[in-house]
């Protein structure tokens, strides 16, 4: 049968796993970064109309879909955990959120740097802008919700049910340049369409978003890790103590 | 039927509801929604009336004209079934050129003119190198036919 994945939905057992993964994770992150940046700006070319100003994409891009994917992978643990009543599963969503605020907050001050030398203006308002600010402010509001409740379980699921509300938001970030007319351009890579962009500069953009998944791994482990800690800290499984005295602990 | 089904069932059946709810709302919202109004929709009588709206398309080639004083600009913008002329004393975008995407805040005056308050370039999303676009329109020129993807309006 070989592994017993089971085995890891406990958070004892899965300490000592996230600490394993967490140094492979963080190698590839940082190699894959450091060759994708260095592709994007020495070996792609400039760009027909922007010029060099176009290589804040290789940063610009990957932290975008981060922000969505991330958000639709704790929205994932926030649902199995309302689903399955598992701990482990919200302390997932728990550790996620800040990464994914944090590459939303990326995506959108890179944006802003990029759109004064190409629009002729840092901030619009405009259906793709505005609709990747608010997923800032769903992230925020998540963090901020878990923090006022101090019941645990409370916590969970109240966060977890605003996670999984703001799951909307998502399709419409994507699908907003396609929806209505919007000052951001429309999608130059998608599953539907070959990629509207040449292949180096596809190519450093999509080792950098392999490189930003591989970052997101390991700082969601090592972030993880310390919530399983603060959390269980009663049962001081740490030192192997029985059950009995986990009970008294308590 | 265990009670994890029943949750799973209702934290999906709840996903649907919102999912059919936020779509009605922004079916409703739809109007509001838009960035920027087409030469076609203004013509149309589509875009507010008695205040500023955004004008978007292209930039029509060979229509840019620059006044004495080197600020005050004219282009038409067109979506290519419509055009509207547009005035605009400022400094435009680096990336602001003619058969290009343009989007023009402003007021549309009683003789048919924009009159911009700002002129942002808007940016289409193909990338390449020079060297590949100056092949691409060489090949378009010879085909004769001008074409561009720069702005893509919705149908409706």
């Amino acid at each position: 049968m070989g592994i017993n994945w089971f085995k890891y939905s406990s958070p004892q057992a899965f300490h000592p796993l996230a600490g394993k993964m967490i140094p492979w994770f963080s190698v590839a992150a940082g190699l894959l970064i450091i060759i994708g940046l260095y592709i994007g700006f020495f070996v792609a070319p400039t760009d027909f109309q922007q010029g060099d100003s176009y290589r804040i994409i290789f940063v610009h891009v990957p932290a975008a879909w981060m922000s969505m994917f991330l958000y639709v992978i704790m929205a994932a643990w926030a649902g199995v955990g309302l689903g399955l009543n598992a701990r482990p599963s919200f302390m997932m969503a728990q550790a996620i959120a800040p990464t994914g605020a944090m590459f939303t907050f990326i995506a959108l001050l890179t944006g802003a740097m990029w759109g004064k030398p190409t629009w002729g203006a840092w901030w619009v308002w405009d259906a793709r802008l505005t609709s990747e600010l608010i997923l800032l402010f769903q992230y925020i509001g998540i963090i901020l919700l878990r923090a006022a409740i101090d019941d645990l379980r409370r916590a969970d699921r109240a966060s977890a049910v605003l996670a999984l509300v703001g799951v909307v938001n998502v399709p419409i970030i994507y699908f907003s340049v396609r929806w209505w007319n919007t000052l951001h351009q429309g999608a130059s890579v998608s599953m539907t369409a070959s990629p509207k962009m040449a292949t180096t500069m596809l190519t450093a953009m999509l080792i950098m978003t392999v490189g930003f998944w591989m970052y997101s791994f390991a700082v969601t482990l090592a972030r993880v890790r310390c919530v399983i800690l603060d959390r269980e800290r009663q049962p001081m499984w740490g030192n192997q103590t029985s059950i009995q005295e986990v009970a008294e602990a308590r | 039927m265990k009670p994890r089904h029943k949750r799973f069932i209702f934290i999906g059946l709840g996903l649907l509801a919102l999912a059919g709810a936020s779509m009605l709302i922004l079916n409703a919202f739809q109007k509001n929604l838009v960035f920027f109004y087409t030469p076609t929709a203004v013509a149309n009588g589509e875009a507010p009336k008695g205040r500023g709206f955004r004008i978007g398309g292209m930039v029509e080639d060979g229509s840019l004209t620059r006044e004495g004083d080197g600020l005050t600009v004219h282009f038409v913008i067109t979506d290519t079934a419509k055009r509207v002329p547009v005035t605009f004393k400022g400094i435009l975008p680096d990336l602001f050129k003619e058969g290009k995407g343009a989007v023009a805040q402003g007021q549309l005056g009683a003789d048919g003119t924009f009159l911009a308050s700002e002129v942002l370039a808007k940016h289409d999303e193909n990338y390449m190198p020079p060297e590949a676009a100056e092949a691409l329109a060489k090949a378009k020129s010879a085909a004769g036919a001008q074409t561009s993807s720069t702005l893509v309006v919705n149908p409706r």
